[in-house]
């Protein structure tokens, strides 16, 4: 299926696609486990790539935002499935979990057909942007909690 | 006549098991674990994970598992698995200004916008063995505090940006290709985006050493630290399935932004220079001399004398890794034999000749003597 064929079946176009994807690598093995075992019936699925484990190389920019430079690479899995339906869901995330990537996949792709997609964004994507937010939001506590407030002393007569 | 020597399978089958044992240590006491190494050594599993250039907390932690805590060969095992996996591509550039900091201070600006955050650091401390830690007694949770409301912190490089007194961030030419020293050989000169990489991958005690050199007068270093911020970024990645980048995740990296004093030259006008270190995980020390070695490093581009080891590119990349170090040091242990048993020949020859010399010269000093 080519890109634009695809980029119609996605609800809510680019950015309701990405957030998905996005949600679905931050997750944890358990947080997509879980709603899977939960999931009755269990969609057909056909495997397309995958799943599979390689590196991406990670650049940096000189200075901050100059040009590009090789910084290192990460441990990526990712994996593509075809549901029954003909809805294409590709998962990839940090890592080697191998199955975690395919489950990401299967959950992106129930997302795209309506009959399953409230079940994905309540039972998957919820949970686990609730967990990132509540994350983020606490290491920023723990942060400004070692911000430091400078003071003067005044010495001397006045 | 070439006669092939072979033995050792059984002392080496043993010398491996013997290796494991000593690995595990008294079966008595329990085993550590993977995430024992992961969340309670965690800068140790930092520096792997950036000196075998490969960012994967759990594999760093087996690798330094089966190391028995030896560094190097831990980032020689980390380096030698990722050659066994393809390459899916390369990331979009990280944005360290979106960064979710967790620590970052300014040695330039005291009320820098954001303000100073210490985070978990060993500054401060008084650096003595703390007698608690034989204990497993309870830690105290975090203190807590609601943060500024700011989406980003702007780079202390900005704010001297603004008076045009310090250089831009490092362009390449528009049609630079980013080097990979993973897929072409090392040639000198190098471009700066290939340096960085080698640096990133280079070994932190050397950087050190380099770092600490140019403080001292071998080179030409004004340094100050304009800001080091750690925290986790977003790695974008493009699906071209998807025509679009998608997150794969976070990473965490330290950043270092060191300005250098630099009082012009015919290339460039008066204004602060800088040097850069980005370095995987908390990893401090090694981000700030990754910096310091990279600004030496840009003697010739700024019209600089190099008189220096740590402004010479060749000497200090050729030296970096720590890896290929090992592996040409260490190799010397290996048997060389033959090699050792043609020197002994020819030095046996060389000192025959030597005595043969000597005793002609003492006969001829004994005749001297006599006439």
């Amino acid at each position: 299926m080519d890109t634009a064929r695809e980029m119609e079946m996605t609800p809510g176009g680019k950015d309701e696609r990405k957030r998905v994807v996005d949600l679905l690598a931050h997750a944890d093995r358990a947080e997509l486990s879980a709603p899977w075992e939960n999931l009755q019936p269990k969609p057909e699925m056909y495997p397309v790539r995958g799943p599979e484990t390689g590196l991406v190389m990670v650049r940096g920019r000189i200075g901050g935002g100059g040009a590009p430079f090789n910084l290192g690479e990460v441990t990526v899995s990712r994996a593509t499935v075809r549901l029954a339906s003909g809805a294409i869901g590709h998962g990839q995330s940090l890592g080697t979990d191998r199955e975690k990537a395919k489950l990401a996949a299967i959950f992106d792709a129930l997302w795209q057909q309506p009959e399953t997609r409230d079940f994905v964004e309540n039972r998957v994507l919820a949970p686990v942007c609730a967990r990132i937010e509540q994350h983020k939001h606490r290491n920023a506590e723990e942060a400004a909690a070692t911000r430091v407030d400078f003071f003067t002393m005044v010495r001397g007569d006045d | 006549m070439y006669v092939a020597v072979k033995g050792g399978e059984a002392a080496i089958a043993n010398a491996h098991r013997l290796l494991a044992d000593r690995r595990r240590g008294d079966r008595s006491v329990p085993s550590i674990t993977i995430e024992q190494i992961a969340g309670q050594l965690g800068l140790a599993v930092d520096r792997v994970m950036a000196e075998a250039s490969l960012y994967d907390r759990s594999l760093a932690a087996l690798a330094i598992r089966q190391a028995r805590g030896d560094m190097i060969e831990a980032i020689f095992i980390l380096r030698a698995y990722r050659t066994t996996l393809p390459r899916f591509g390369t990331s979009r550039p990280l944005d360290t200004t979106s960064m979710a900091i967790e620590r970052r201070i300014s040695a330039t600006y005291k009320d820098l916008p954001g303000g100073q955050m210490l985070g978990a650091t060993f500054d401060y401390t008084h650096r003595l063995l703390d007698p608690s830690l034989l204990t497993d007694a309870p830690v105290e949770e975090p203190a807590l505090r609601q943060p500024d409301d700011e989406v980003s912190l702007m780079r202390v490089s900005e704010i001297l940006a603004q008076e045009d007194l310090i250089e831009a961030d490092g362009e390449l030419p528009a049609d630079h290709v980013t080097g990979d020293l993973t897929r072409e050989p090392l040639e000198f000169p190098m471009s700066r985006d290939l340096r960085l990489q080698a640096l990133a991958r280079g070994d932190e005690g050397f950087l050190l050493a380099l770092g600490y050199s140019t403080q001292r007068g071998y080179g030409n270093a004004h340094p100050f630290v304009g800001e080091i911020r750690i925290g986790e970024v977003e790695v974008e990645f493009d699906v071209p399935e998807l025509g679009f980048a998608v997150s794969l995740g976070c990473i965490q990296v330290t950043e270092c932004q060191m300005v250098n004093q630099f009082k012009g030259s015919a290339k460039a006008p008066p204004q602060f220079t800088r040097g850069y270190g980005l370095v995987f995980g908390q990893s401090e020390r090694k981000s700030m001399s990754m910096s310091l070695v990279d600004r030496a490093l840009r003697a010739t581009e700024l019209g600089e004398d190099i008189t220096a080891a740590a402004q010479d590119e060749e000497f200090v990349i050729s030296h970096s890794d720590n890896v290929q170090s090992t592996g040409f040091v260490e190799h010397l242990k290996l048997p060389h034999y033959v090699d050792f048993q043609a020197e002994l020949d020819l030095v046996r020859r060389m000192r025959r000749d030597f005595e043969a010399s000597r005793q002609a010269g003492n006969d001829d000093d004994f005749m001297e003597a006599a006439q």
